[in-house]
């Protein structure tokens, strides 16, 4: 992002509709999308877009929610921020979980509600919600803007504090008297952020320990994270982990920053997570945290992770920094600008002995070991398509066609999202897409559409679940009449699989409301028919022979395609670390 | 272990809901918290006690400084402090017991600022202690209602240059 240029705009005397001085700071900004849905209390905001409308894309969701999910695909893809509107009460409301999500997974949205009058604020009028006290938790930051003159500065401090430090999610509220009163603007105004320092500085001389801690280690490895993404560090963190040898177990949101196919590359780590890489962390003497927050989903029992080794955390947000976790070496500051610095020391001669192979043989054997004895399988079955086996051939033609460098993976949330981490290879930054911190159903077919808007020359696959997929189905509305062609690769096993699959394991396989169908012998509902009537093409299959023939046709079809893949459903992610539990807890089979 | 916290932070409205919703849903138990504004108008100056060992101090801490409008918050508990609480306490006091109750709060360096036929209304200030030891010996008497401040606080002398952590 560069600073917002004023270029163009001039310092007009004349005055104008705070909503135009809105959208014009939208523009400023560099926002060329929104995702809107109108109301009583935005219609201001929504002419002014119109008069916008070759400068700024309005995409019209089918509710709410998916529009904020799609800015979700939108700014989780290029890392830029993203804009989602809607009225006051009902349709601000609907923004709360993509906020809460945003706020997660360090989403640098920035959500726009309308918002009643200023005199009838307090007064319970239609459509009233005091949105700003709903979602301050939820939010990195909040506005209410009472006067249509505070518009050009909150603008400006929405979009520096959404994107700066450790990103997250602003919520601005616009009373509908605010977006109609005309002013002058003043497009220099400073901001007043006086308690806000986003970047700290980081010295040389508080990285000479993690060398040191280097230097003493046998069997270090790297804990990397979603940090890496936001700061836009995976290629000097390649760099380094590749210069000093150390190996890389990557959380749910760290996927993509070190390539899958790498040597030194375990995989994921944590509940679902590959045995290789748990059993490293658990083995480590030195474990280097970056761009993390030490989650119970990645840790497991607290007190027994990575206890055998040195703790080193390095992350932008210092409340991070031992707030699960001791950490022997904290570090706070930007990820990318502590690895570039660490890298720069790592070539200087004084630490040539931290550099090429031959320093962990011993270790990178052991872990080789741990790969061969337990590998990521599923079985090979033919009379039937198991998800597992879907995801895989998805990946291979995506790898065969040559277009894998060019494919962006959403998923929902459940067994899919977790086979599409393990058995989806993901080289790239940004090219994985998953709501993680807050794990919303119902996220991938609009963050699909978000990242195919930012991105139409890449094939964005929504990887989903019959249960997530439902939850925001309305949205292929939208990508009909807004022709994005984002498609959904449907794993349809007819139950909620996450939550069965605990049941499985913990209550006796007793279905406490996990099952989808409607009882009948035909599965239920016939997403194929669905998605037809919204206008969008869709196959389903069974067979496994199908497979190939149908993922080469969702591929081929020029536009939005649903391709609704019956699976089995009693198949279970494994391996699993129980909640709560440890590596010596881990499930296999 | 008590902590004191000194925050300085953006007078705007919502800030205090902000601030105790924060500590609200992270668990963090305050002792007192007193608010109100400073020599600059466009600042407030919030204090907090609150208890717990030095890591979830640290904590709060962290987590306040995360809040956008709080400019500064230092832990001033090790630091030579002054800290002031304010009462107002109506106590039962026939006319036989003025007499009694005027030796009690003058001891304290309390003012008499009511009186009335059955009760009077003391005030006292100081620190935490202090305050908390009239209430003890006021509570024979029968009180009646009494409403605090709570704590507030500021350094001796020039404020140090702040740490960034």
């Amino acid at each position: 992002m560069g600073s917002p240029s004023t270029a163009g705009q001039g310092q007009s005397s004349e005055p104008i509709s705070g909503a135009d001085i809105l959208v014009q700071s939208l523009i400023m900004h560099g926002v060329d999308t929104v995702f809107a849905y109108p109301g009583g209390a935005s219609m201001p905001i929504h002419q002014t877009l119109t008069r916008y409308a070759d400068k700024v894309r309005t995409i019209l969701p089918r509710h709410e929610q998916g529009g904020g999910f799609m800015a979700h695909g939108y700014s989780r893809t290029t890392g830029k921020p993203s804009v989602c509107m809607s009225t006051s009460g009902p349709g601000a409301t609907n923004f709360v979980t993509c906020l809460a999500d945003a706020k997660m997974d360090s989403i640098p949205m920035i959500a726009i509600t309308g918002q009643v009058s200023t005199p009838v604020i307090g007064t319970d009028a239609f459509q009233e919600t005091p949105i700003v006290e709903v979602c301050r938790g939820i939010t990195k930051h909040h506005f209410l803007v009472t006067r249509t003159e505070d518009l050009p500065r909150v603008m400006k401090e929405a979009f520096h504090i959404a994107t700066t430090g450790r990103p997250g999610p602003i919520i601005i509220d616009v009373p509908k008297d605010v977006q109609i009163k005309r002013v002058v603007p003043d497009w220099n105004v400073a901001m007043n952020l006086p308690g806000y320092r986003p970047i700290p500085a980081v010295k040389r001389a508080q990285l000479q320990p993690i060398l040191e801690a280097i230097r003493a280690s046998k069997r270090p490895i790297f804990y990397a994270g979603g940090g890496l993404t936001h700061s836009g560090a995976a290629e000097v963190f390649k760099l380094f982990a590749e210069l000093t040898g150390i190996p890389v177990a990557l959380t749910l949101h760290g996927i993509g920053n070190f390539p899958a196919d790498h040597y030194l590359c375990l995989q994921m780590m944590g509940m679902h997570g590959t045995v290789t890489s748990n059993y490293a962390v658990n083995e480590a003497d030195l474990l280097l945290a970056v761009g993390v927050r030490f989650d119970d989903r990645v840790t497991g029992k607290l007190s027994e992770f990575a206890k055998h080794g040195k703790i080193v955390h390095i992350d932008i947000d210092k409340s991070e920094i031992n707030k699960n976790k001791f950490a022997h070496i904290p570090v706070h500051g930007d990820v990318k600008q502590v690895l570039t610095e660490l890298l720069a020391m790592v070539r200087e001669d004084a630490n040539a002995d931290l550099v090429g192979g031959g320093r962990y043989v011993p270790w990178l054997q052991q872990i080789d070991e741990w790969r061969d004895a337990e590998p990521l399988v599923f079985d090979e079955r033919d009379d039937c398509i198991l998800p597992q086996a879907a995801i895989k051939r998805l990946y291979e033609i995506l790898k065969e066609r040559g277009q894998l460098d060019k494919t962006i993976i959403s998923t929902g949330v459940g067994q899919h999202q977790m086979w599409a981490a393990q058995f989806f290879g993901f080289n790239h930054p940004r090219t994985w897409v998953t709501s993680g911190g807050l794990g919303t159903m119902g996220f991938g077919l609009p963050a699909a559409m978000g990242a195919k808007v930012a991105h139409p020359d890449y094939v964005c696959i929504d990887i989903d679940g019959d249960g997530s997929f439902l939850m925001n189905v309305q949205e292929l509305a939208c990508c009909y009449t807004e022709k994005i062609g984002a498609k959904v690769m449907l794993l349809n096993n007819q139950h909620l699989g996450m939550v069965m699959q605990w049941e499985d394991r913990f209550f006796g396989s007793n279905r406490g409301h996990t099952y989808l169908g409607s009882g009948e012998e035909a599965p239920y509902p016939d997403f194929v028919k669905v998605a037809e009537g919204f206008g969008v093409k869709g196959q389903a299959i069974v067979e496994k022979g199908d497979l190939d023939a149908a993922i080469h046709a969702m591929l081929d079809h020029d536009g939005p395609y649903l391709l609704n893949v019956h699976v089995p459903h009693q198949e279970h992610v494994l391996p699993m670390i129980p909640s709560g539990m440890t590596v010596k807890d881990i499930i296999k089979a | 272990m008590r902590h004191v916290l000194s925050a300085l932070v953006q007078n705007q409205p919502g800030v205090l809901a902000h601030i105790s919703g924060m500590l609200a849903s992270r668990n963090f138990n305050i002792d007192s918290l007193a608010v109100g504004e400073t020599e600059l108008s466009e600042m407030s100056r919030m204090t907090l006690v609150v208890r717990g060992d030095d890591n979830t101090v640290a904590q709060v801490r962290k987590q306040l400084d995360k809040i956008v409008t709080v400019v500064r918050v230092e832990d001033i508990s090790a630091e030579d402090f002054v800290e002031r609480d304010l009462m107002l306490i109506k106590v039962k006091c026939p006319a036989e017991k003025r007499a009694e109750i005027a030796l009690l709060t003058e001891t304290f360096r309390g003012r008499t600022i009511d009186i009335q036929t059955d009760n009077v209304m003391v005030e006292i200030s100081g620190s935490e202690g202090k305050v908390e030891s009239f209430i003890t010996l006021m509570r024979p008497y029968g009180i009646i209602e009494l409403a605090r401040t709570g704590r507030i606080a500021l350094v001796r002398g020039n404020p140090k240059a702040r740490d960034d952590e």
